[in-house]
């Protein structure tokens, strides 16, 4: 059967890899490539070391600011978002009336794309803070606070979800026998349910902190980065430094290659982390 | 104990939570429902009284959206939206698939180190590749509508291919060889046989690819731009609302509801599909 498929090499894969070649491989090695020149389009690249680099963590390009930042962001929201998910997930098992309603109400925010969510919140954080003549501009901690309550808002309905199939694949004898042998609720949550839903708890763990990480349209809609660049994430500061001024593409582009080893170093660890829990298993 | 209606009774502390997490469904919801109040709101009103219901003075009908929609090319914005989402989820569903079927089933060095690739493609952000994309899709001519949903076949590639072929190796071989003595080619085959079973991991994978597609900023306006009309509705909303300058709030809140609209009544309607869909990627991814 493989010789014949075989022979359908063209038919079964070039379109995907025709797109992707021109998406994804070729754009990917020019990035890595440009990343070491001065270039202001893909084809004037002039060779300049690892000048982009040292440029990229100098102080005035606000690289290594908006980094801090992110890691201060992606902390809070890892913490807050996990707890108040797996929190309402508890909930949503104790047979209270309604919890397909509340589900689907708590899932909704997710589905709604970061621009649209992040001017939502910007109208309504807007409104309150002019009850006391201020705005979300005015401070930097406005926009980090805002960005905090945004993303747990978008986030906290999708991990629930996970925490909720990870709950009901706790057995039930675990809990009653539990029970039987007098653990009070706060006993039975620390030594059964928490260590049985430990997958759970990396997958979204992961989630959170990739998604956090490379947040870029809730930044953008919600703050822009002001007051002055003190709100800007990473991924605001990459397209910033490409689009802001010109000249600084190699910069940018410098950024980018950081910024993917960071992103791909996360990845990797999510990979050993889930692996090893299957071993263990 | 054993009698039914009593085990359905809610004790106390489930009544507790119960009232909390009605609290919390208004504490969610509100941010949907502040546009949507003030979007009835004449725009000078806005401002002033952010949170009251509109009455009396302050009520515009349907004013604000019709100012929105006539003033801003949001109607176009919706069609492209739609017509990107669409084409893009059905090229990707359909050549992913396929790819993953042919690099599942030919064991080859050529096949491993594509599922590699594919599999490395998406733990690269979209900032690495950004710059160098859409200059080469502006010298490829691929910056138009039809340009972008190739673009998003490739860069949506590499997680609808490695949740593919996930599901064709659980596929046994046997059903496949019957169909092929039958004297079927490989495409009959595929058509025939494969494809109906990976219906599951299909139906996820458009799911997952619409969200993104639909939602998607930075790379309609990066590829597409400002100046065309090919405008998808992140792009067109960050244009009005994002723009400085003299700006109405009350066809700014329109907007907002009417772009929080499709979603809703997507995710309303194929609610099950899509929460399942979502965890399956996010165990799978």
């Amino acid at each position: 059967m493989q010789k014949t498929l075989k022979k359908y090499f063209l038919v079964f894969i070039l379109p995907t890899l025709l797109a992707f070649a021109m998406a994804f491989i070729i754009p990917f090695i020019l990035g890595v490539y440009l990343s070491f020149c001065e270039f202001t389009t893909v084809d004037n690249g002039k060779f300049n070391g690892i000048s982009n680099y040292i440029n990229a963590f100098s102080s005035g390009s606000g690289f290594l600011s908006s980094l801090g930042f992110t890691v201060k962001f992606v902390i809070v929201a890892i913490v807050s978002i996990n707890i108040l998910a797996f929190g309402l997930a508890l909930l949503l098992t104790k047979k209270i009336k309604g919890t397909n309603v509340f589900r689907t109400v708590f899932f909704m925010p997710n589905l709604i794309g970061g621009i649209v969510l992040g001017y939502t919140w910007q109208q309504m954080l807007n409104a309150v803070l002019l009850q006391h003549g201020t705005n979300l501009l005015a401070k930097s901690t406005f926009g980090y606070w805002g960005l905090i309550l945004l993303m747990n808002w978008q986030m906290i309905g999708y991990m629930m979800i996970i925490y909720i199939a990870g709950l009901q694949n706790v057995p039930t004898d675990l809990l009653e026998a539990a029970r039987i042998d007098g653990a009070t609720g706060t006993q039975t949550l620390f030594k059964v349910t928490i260590p049985m839903v430990m997958p759970s708890i990396t997958i979204c763990t992961f989630l959170t902190l990739s998604n956090s990480f490379k947040l870029y349209d809730q930044n953008l809609a919600l703050t822009a980065g002001a007051p002055s660049h003190q709100t800007e994430m990473v991924a605001l500061n990459i397209v910033n430094t490409f689009y802001g001024r010109t000249g600084y593409s190699g910069v940018g582009q410098a950024k980018a290659v950081v910024f993917f080893i960071l992103v791909a170093g996360v990845g990797l660890l999510q990979l050993l982390f889930t692996r090893k829990r299957e071993v263990d298993q | 104990m054993g009698n039914k209606k009593v085990k359905e009774k809610m004790s106390i502390g489930q009544w507790i939570a119960f009232i909390f997490l009605c609290i919390l469904v208004v504490v969610f919801l509100y941010p949907i429902l502040f546009i949507l109040i003030n979007s009835f709101k004449g725009k000078f009103f806005i401002s002033k009284d952010p949170f009251s219901l509109p009455s009396g003075d302050t009520f515009v009908g349907i004013t604000n959206y019709v100012t929105g929609l006539t003033k801003t090319g949001f109607l176009s914005a919706i069609g492209w939206s739609f017509f990107i989402t669409i084409l893009s989820v059905g090229l990707i569903v359909l050549f992913t698939s396929m790819a993953a079927y042919y690099i599942t089933r030919v064991q080859s060095k050529a096949s491993n180190f594509l599922y590699f690739m594919f599999a490395f493609s998406m733990l690269v952000p979209f900032q690495m590749v950004m710059f160098t994309m859409s200059s080469l899709a502006d010298k490829l001519k691929l910056n138009n509508p039809v340009g972008m949903c190739f673009l998003y076949l490739g860069f949506g590639a590499g997680l609808a291919v490695f949740m593919f072929s996930g599901f064709v190796k659980s596929i046994p071989l046997e059903i496949e060889e019957a169909s092929m003595i039958d004297g079927c080619n490989p495409l009959q085959n595929y058509f025939g046989v494969v494809f109906p079973i990976l219906k599951p991991t299909t139906i996820t994978v458009a799911i997952l690819q619409a969200m993104w597609v639909w939602n998607d900023y930075l790379l309609p306006y990066l590829v597409i731009g400002l100046s065309t009309n090919y405008k998808t509705i992140p792009v067109v909303v960050q244009m009005l609302v994002g723009s400085n300058g003299n700006k109405d709030m009350g066809a700014m809140m329109a907007m907002l509801v009417l772009a929080i609209v499709p979603i809703v009544i997507f995710y309303l309607t194929c609610q099950k599909y899509i929460i399942e869909g979502v965890v399956a990627g996010a165990v799978k991814g």
